[in-house]
């Protein structure tokens, strides 16, 4: 039975977060006025939102995502790639392509679970060539962000639940599988596949990777 | 024999009679007072060699004056592309005083580099799939003024996961393969600065092993190979080395070399601590105040504690011998000297053979001494030091003394630990580990990345550590770990415990009979037991 890799990518595999993304788009609004406002608001948010995801993913992705509502799905897809090229690309953390690269070599499916919105992570994808990925997804109607998120939200329990299904379904053996992560809210993740890693973890995941022995890397 | 006969057979040989002193064993980071049985025959180091007054001098003389080629100056040319590959941390131990031999070799040869024109100079330290050195251990070893000149883009360890910076020189009629660094490779010149600190160091194997990748080292790292040295402390007789050195025909073929080895003697302490390596019995009342105060202040500080204080202390070996040129006729010359060094004339197997396992080996430089590592200090290294036969007959009792606690490194040894908790549980077998594992862990890719971008040991190097292990573990009856704090270190590695040496003794008496011939390895050692 074959293996996989699954990544967690913000903070995992490249220094940026849902937050870098939220200030990109909150600076290209259709008026200077706009755009002034969304920064300013989304400057101001930012203690909020690192109370919050401390206390729980699920409340942070509720107060995050309402955020974009209000926003054309035209522009947060046609500034994309310019938000890859001039915020991701740059922050794709050297050691990341070493790994992927190491873990293609040995035959691995590589698929990335992540938090962040599908429109931003495609290009990624494509530069570090996986096929296989699945992101959080905007609800919009009549093209426009309601500012929820449309299900299964992806987070801490869920990409675990995800992982399980997926290789049910793919005949991936978990136990010959890796994960690597840099959140303690994914744990779940870490722990269904035979071999876990955190990646550039913070202090709460350092110290549970140091508890169960588990390998600590720096892609930075 | 009689007892005051047996006092007379070499200095190095003392045996244990009524009036003898307790005895100082290491035990991890401890250091204990063990009364031995009447008639125990305790090993100890050799006296330090007087080392070289003037060792710029002696270097500069290898250097003019090289065995089987041209000195170096005459082999240098303006823009030529040049590589000094230098050997790593793991040893001396615990690391020299400043300046390291190797910054004083470094700065003469840079500087005669530098004289005639040659500016395309890499230092590459040889690591091979040890850790990486970190920033300020590469300061330390090389000197702030060659670092501050090279470091980082010119002077950086070795990386045997980058692809592309190895390149395939060759293969052996075995079908053994050897890819080594690309840049040592395609240099006009490879300079290699060699620390010999035991006998199975420096040769062929600077080059083949220090700078190869895994595939390569793989080849001759394996349990059928240490089966067949016997030991691989004695070149002659080691079948490692026989396989490195048809590697090292390759090389020979490939590169230019310029060998640089040099002989240190074991003056592992300065005048604080060298109480450590004398004779109990000539022990002055200044010696004995000195091991108290040392011991009682050890006692009253935490393990890891203790541990810096140890790893703190630098060794003050000085070189006895340089010889530069080819690398045969040099590694000739140095192990010769080494030899006179270590050598200790011992008459007579043992039955039991006790050790105690101190705080230092290659593998855990300013880092724990975890399970795996007592085990290949015991059944590797302690075991191997011998030359002709072993020290310890075939089915003999060897007695560890180590706390033996379950502790590891996470950022130098991750791979160790999912080896010691996960497959030796499973089994002990090498050749099962060897031929269902080893592969997996050398390209899980977590461990090769803590390898390249971390400093850590490549994900392979804990079988070997066991591979290391393997003439040992064929040969011992049975192994007690004397003082283990727990049960369950010493039953995975396969050894029975006791709470103490005496009780060890029993056990092994009990085994081998009430009249077994004792031996003690006096540790820390550098030495090796040249069997009549």
């Amino acid at each position: 039975m074959a293996g996989a890799a699954f990544y967690d990518l913000e903070g995992t595999l490249v220094s940026t977060n849902l937050v870098h993304t939220l200030g990109f788009y909150a600076k290209r609004q259709t008026t200077l006025l706009q755009s002034f406002t969304k920064s300013a608001t989304t400057f101001l948010s930012l203690p909020v939102f690192a109370v919050t995801d401390q206390y729980s993913r699920k409340v942070f992705n509720d107060l995050y995502f309402k955020r974009y509502k209000g926003q054309s799905e035209d522009r947060l897809r046609y500034f994309a790639q310019d938000l890859f090229d001039d915020v991701i690309k740059p922050a794709v953390f050297p050691g990341t392509y070493e790994l992927i690269e190491k873990s293609r070599s040995l035959g691995l499916r590589q698929v990335v679970i992540t938090g962040a919105l599908d429109l931003s992570v495609k290009p990624l994808m494509e530069h570090l060539g996986i096929t296989e990925f699945v992101t959080n997804r905007l609800e919009f109607v009549n093209g426009v962000a309601t500012g929820r998120l449309l299900p299964p939200v992806m987070a801490a329990a869920t990409k675990a639940s995800w992982i399980r299904t997926y290789s049910e379904r793919e005949g991936i053996s978990l136990s010959d599988s890796y994960a690597y992560t840099d959140s303690m809210s994914d744990l779940p993740m870490l722990s269904v596949v035979g071999h876990p890693a955190a990646a550039n973890p913070d202090m709460r995941l350092r110290q549970t990777a140091l508890h169960h022995d588990w390998p600590i890397l720096d892609l930075k | 024999m009689a007892l005051q006969l047996r006092k007379k057979t070499h200095e190095s040989v003392i045996y244990i009679d009524r009036d003898s002193a307790p005895r100082i064993m290491p035990s991890g980071e401890d250091f204990i007072l063990e009364d031995l049985p009447i008639g125990t025959r305790v090993l100890y180091p050799n006296p330090p060699i007087k080392g070289l007054p003037n060792r710029e001098a002696a270097i500069r003389y290898a250097l003019n004056h090289p065995h089987g080629c041209d000195p170096l100056f005459a082999q240098l040319e303006p823009g030529m592309r040049v590589t000094i590959a230098v050997d790593d941390i793991s040893l001396p131990l615990p690391p020299m005083a400043t300046p390291d031999i190797r910054q004083t070799i470094l700065e003469i040869v840079c500087d005669m580099l530098a004289g005639h024109g040659v500016d395309d100079v890499h230092i590459i330290i040889a690591n091979s799939l040890h850790r990486k050195m970190t920033e300020w251990e590469m300061k330390r070893m090389a000197g702030p003024r060659i670092f501050d000149e090279y470091y980082p883009d010119r002077y950086y360890n070795h990386d045997a996961e980058w692809k592309d910076g190895l390149i395939k020189i060759g293969e052996t009629k075995h079908k053994e393969p050897l890819t080594i660094n690309r840049r040592a490779a395609e240099s006009d010149l490879l300079i290699y600065v060699n620390l010999n600190f035991v006998p199975m160091d420096g040769g062929h194997k600077s080059v083949a092993v220090g700078l190869c990748d895994y595939e390569s080292l793989r080849a001759h790292h394996d349990p059928q190979t240490i089966r067949e040295s016997d030991s691989y402390m004695d070149p002659a007789r080691s079948e490692l080395n026989h396989k490195v050195c048809r590697l090292g025909k390759i090389v020979d073929e490939h590169l230019n070399v310029f060998h640089i080895e040099t002989a240190i003697n074991n003056r592992m302490y300065g005048s604080d601590m060298d109480f450590l390596i004398k004779n109990e019995d000539d022990f002055t009342a200044f010696d004995r105040m000195k091991f108290e105060a040392m011991r009682y202040t050890m006692s009253k500080l935490p393990r890891p504690a203790r541990r810096k204080l140890l790893h703190s202390r630098p060794a003050q070996y000085e070189l006895i011998a340089c010889h530069a040129g080819k690398t045969d006729p040099v590694h000739e010359k140095i192990i010769a000297k080494g030899f006179e060094q270590y050598a200790v004339p011992v008459r007579g197997q043992a039955d039991i053979l006790i050790t105690g396992i101190p705080d230092i080996s290659p593998y855990n430089v300013y880092s724990i001494l975890n399970p795996l590592l007592v085990q290949v200090m015991a059944l590797g290294y302690h075991f191997n030091f011998y030359r002709n036969k072993p020290l310890l007959k075939k089915g003999g009792v060897m007695i560890v003394h180590h706390p033996c606690y379950d502790d590891f490194d996470h950022q130098f040894h991750p791979s160790y630990i999912e080896f010691f908790n996960r497959l030796l549980p499973e089994t002990r077998d090498a050749f099962v580990l060897r031929e269902k594992y080893e592969q997996e862990f050398a390209n899980n890719p977590s461990y090769v990345e803590m390898y390249r971008r971390g400093n850590a040991y490549h994900g392979a190097h804990p079988f070997f550590m066991w591979y290391w292990g393997e003439n040992g573990r064929q040969h011992v009856g049975k192994v007690i770990a004397a003082g283990a704090e727990n049960a369950h270190v010493p039953g995975i590695l396969g050894w029975e415990r006791a709470d103490n040496l005496t009780e060890a003794i029993a056990m092994a008496r009990s085994y081998m009979g009430n009249s077994a011939e004792i031996t003690m390895l006096h540790q820390p050692m550098i030495g090796v037991a040249d069997m009549e």
